[in-house]
């Protein structure tokens, strides 16, 4: 799936790969990051 | 998924809609990743959230799968995700996704 111009929902996970760090590379793709957050599974 | 991220995501597939709309995953563990996954495709599957009964049927990716990673700046992949690749179970997520995309009919 190509990502560029896509509008995206970084949804991280603490004990995986946070929001924010999805939201920087999602960003570097060209993708626009419209809501990024970092769950806490339990 | 807890019921305030299940309404920020649905505020949010309500303001832009869904058309254009993709969720790139960041869990390990394969059973959060089928939780957050059927959150957004087919609804909170515990039935307790905003979403539940809402199938708002967006993509779901992952951060750790090569098709991602590969539209990445690599100098932004390695600074955030570089040290997680190496001690999270990629192999796992991946066929975690394969699995979640597959019993979802895509």
């Amino acid at each position: 799936m190509k990502l560029e111009g896509m509008k995206v929902i970084a949804l991280g996970e603490r004990d995986g790969v946070p929001g924010e760090a999805i939201a920087s590379c999602l960003a570097s793709a060209g993708a626009n990051v419209v809501f990024s957050l970092t769950e806490c599974f339990v | 998924m807890g019921p305030e991220s299940q309404s920020q995501i649905k505020a949010v597939a309500d303001r832009f809609g869904t058309d254009d709309l993709v969720v790139v995953l960041g869990a390990a563990d394969p059973e959060a990743l089928e939780v957050a996954a059927e959150t957004v495709t087919t609804g909170d599957p515990a039935y307790a959230g905003p979403l539940a009964g809402v199938s708002l049927g967006l993509p779901v990716v992952h951060i750790l799968e090569p098709e991602v990673k590969e539209q990445v700046d690599p100098e932004v992949y390695s600074e955030q995700v570089g040290l997680l690749e190496l001690t999270l179970d990629t192999d796992a997520v991946q066929t975690a996704m394969r699995k979640l995309r597959h019993e979802g009919g895509e």
